[in-house]
């Protein structure tokens, strides 16, 4: 009996040890496979999407494969770009595409686009009293373009009925230097309000001399902190640092939605992806959408010809799509819709990584 | 009665190493000669070729946009990259006003500085004085940008607004001082902060003129009963004005060049307009603030804008020079 009921307890016990035994040759060997090769790789460009690579690139994915140091520059999409092109860096981050003429001229041949995430742009604003504001594309417009020019316009009084609107006179606060937020904001209002608005859409616009200009949106957000009337254009993860009031944007359904990134994903789940995986969420159909949300790649060489690096950036573009996605909305950025993750995910296997 | 016959070359060679080869050791002097005027040659040579070089890598980036709007770019005036204008009028009037303004507020500051130095300080406090304004120099730009949004942007703008509400009325003063920038970004802004970088090397360089000016000029002047400031006007300028226009067009051509600070506290709004108060934009502020962004035919445009700088810089500089030159071998003072 007591033999018996020794073997028995061996035998209790050792089952007990081999899933333990289990999991762990099989951690050793997932982490054995997955270790890559030390190596650097560098990428410039967009700075919307800056804070976001520091976090999900720079240091969380390097956790993950602490040989692989990934360096990013925000030196603006245009210059990025360029980079990209005459193969400087191993991969760009961009808010738009490369323009008609410059897309054949990268040197490495063919090239992917990679959507990673989505940020909404929002309308800050600081007037004492009121406490919420509603907007609509053609009123926008005329507040930029200087024709409105106090707070109690007719104009911003019919989109906001009830509220009571001061007459304080209005300061516009945009960018002096060229942006990708610029860029979007204005393609908003092209889209939103042709008629309307005449300064036409560019990563820069000939704004009306009275309107205020400061670098980057942090330059922006200082003016409209510091300004009672103050409004600008913010994008959000930098608003949302900052803690400012920013106002509702009549969607193209009608609806005043304000930026969050779940109305921002929606605008990504609203657009029309190209075969490129190239989209535009701006002002798509949708109750919820935020129409003025804007999309950002990483562009990255189909033929890699470093087998190290090629592996790592296919690890890195892995890991955006895997735990950077849950990441996003943390530090207020939107993640993808499911149906362009998938497909995003299923374009990384499209990188071409030689042997070794 | 002997004729000196001519030194034979041996004598007047130095002693021979004392391992002997002593041909070898004339011909090794003589190479060395060579060697050393083939590298100081080589070295001034670079100097043109990487300016050279410059101007051609430049000026061929900047081909598309010469031959998209032809050379009347330069003067004209509708830069909107949007609608894929890039006239730079705008920006080239900009860049000169900034630099009058600088040159306005620097110049006479400066002179002071360097009459009080050379003329009215006793030496002790003299040097220290000198240092410290030359330690103005030493201070980057971008600090001083910096410097400026923090501490001068707030209290220039309700000066700003002040002193345009004043002069309302008045007519000429009307225009200039109208429509005055809510944030305090403008020329004048710019204006101020390019004057401080550029009272520096104004006054270095005049200090050195004014202090050239012959004794006996002054001795006269004294002996002939003036005051101080009656020899400082007779003897001291007259003497010393090619030198002070030199410095002058030397702070011009730092002024027009100056970027960041003016970036930061221009207000970037390309117009041609005697706004003083209002916000503005320079070649070289343009160049930075939007090249990040820039691809294709807004790219070389911006490119073209250096090379525009580029070449305005240089006809300042020679002109400097040419002046310096001139001054120079009047009062035999060396380069």
């Amino acid at each position: 009996m007591r033999r018996s009921f020794v073997r028995g307890c061996g035998l209790f016990l050792a089952a007990l040890a081999l899933p333990v035994f289990a999991v762990g040759t099989a951690t050793a060997a997932k982490s054995s496979t997955n270790k890559l090769a030390p190596v650097t790789i560098n990428g410039s460009g967009s700075t919307l999407q800056l804070a976001y690579d520091q976090q999900v690139i720079l240091v969380d994915f390097h956790k993950t494969q602490p040989t692989v140091t990934v360096n990013y520059s925000g030196v603006g999409s245009g210059a990025g770009r360029q980079a990209f092109i005459d193969q400087t860096v191993d991969f760009a981050g961009s808010d738009a595409p490369f323009p008609a003429a410059d897309a054949a001229k990268p040197k490495g041949g063919a090239y992917l686009y990679f959507p990673t995430v989505a940020d909404p742009i929002t309308v800050s604003y600081k007037l004492s009293g009121v406490k919420s504001l509603q907007l609509s594309a053609e009123t926008i417009a005329g507040i930029f373009q200087r024709q409105i020019t106090k707070w109690n316009d007719a104009k911003i009084a019919a989109d906001n009925p009830g509220v009571k609107l001061p007459s304080t006179a209005i300061t516009v606060a945009r960018r002096a230097d060229s942006s990708g937020t610029t860029q979007n904001f204005t393609t908003f209002l092209n889209k939103a309000a042709p008629s309307a608005w005449t300064l036409g859409a560019g990563s820069t616009v000939n704004w009306p001399t009275d309107t205020q200009g400061a670098s980057g949106n942090a330059g922006v957000a200082q003016i409209i902190t510091k300004t009672n009337g103050a409004i600008g254009y913010v994008d959000f993860s930098d608003a949302q640092a900052i803690g400012m009031t920013y106002a509702k944007v009549k969607n193209a359904d009608g609806k005043f939605i304000a930026p969050s990134t779940p109305a921002a994903s929606l605008a990504v789940a609203g657009a029309a992806v190209n075969a490129d995986l190239t989209y535009d969420p701006i002002n798509v159909a949708g109750a919820k959408v935020y129409p003025i949300t804007s999309p950002t790649y990483l562009i990255v060489y189909q033929n890699q010809t470093d087998a190290s690096k090629g592996n790592a950036i296919v690890a890195m573009l892995n890991y955006v799509y895997g735990a950077g996605q849950k990441t996003a909305p943390t530090i207020y950025y939107a993640p993808l819709s499911k149906d362009l993750l998938a497909r995003a995910k299923s374009q990384v296997a499209k990188i071409v990584v030689p042997a070794g | 009665m002997t004729t000196l016959a001519p030194p034979q070359p041996d004598a007047l060679e130095p002693a021979p190493e004392p391992h002997g080869l002593r041909d070898g050791g004339r011909r090794r002097g003589v190479a060395g000669d060579h060697l050393f005027r083939w590298l100081a040659l080589l070295g001034g040579l670079m100097v043109l070729v990487v300016l050279g070089l410059i101007a051609y890598s430049t000026t061929t980036k900047a081909l598309p946009w010469f031959r998209k709007e032809g050379l009347g770019a330069v003067f004209s005036d509708n830069w909107d990259p949007a609608h894929h204008h890039f006239g730079a009028l705008a920006l080239v009037y900009g860049t000169f006003l900034v630099g009058a303004l600088a040159l306005l507020l620097a110049v006479p500051v400066s002179i002071g500085i360097a009459l009080f130095v050379t003329e009215v300080a006793p030496r002790r406090l003299a040097r220290p004085v000198i240092y410290i304004v030359d330690l103005l120099a030493a201070i980057p730009s971008v600090v001083y940008g910096l410097w400026a949004i923090f501490v001068l942007l707030d209290p220039l703008a309700n000066l700003f607004s002040v002193v345009s509400s004043a002069t309302a009325d008045i007519p000429i003063l009307k225009t200039l001082f109208a429509n005055p920038s809510a944030t305090g970004r403008s020329y004048m802004t710019a204006g101020i902060i390019v004057a401080i970088m550029i009272t520096p090397i104004i006054t270095s360089i005049t200090r050195e003129v004014f202090a050239t000016t012959p004794a006996s000029l002054k001795e006269a002047a004294y002996g002939l009963g003036s005051t101080k400031w009656e020899m400082i006007r007779g003897a001291v300028f007259p003497h010393s004005r090619g030198g002070v226009v030199s410095a002058v067009m030397i702070g011009l051509g730092r002024a027009i060049g100056e970027t960041i600070a003016v970036a930061l506290v221009i207000g970037a709004s390309q117009n041609i307009s005697l706004h003083l108060l209002g916000p503005g934009d320079t070649m070289a502020s343009a160049i930075v603030l939007q090249f990040g962004e820039a691809s294709g035919t807004y790219r070389s445009a911006l490119i073209g804008l250096g090379v525009v700088l580029f070449a305005l810089t240089i006809l300042v500089g020679m002109a400097a020079r040419g002046l310096v030159a001139r001054v120079d071998r009047k009062t035999g003072a060396v380069a």
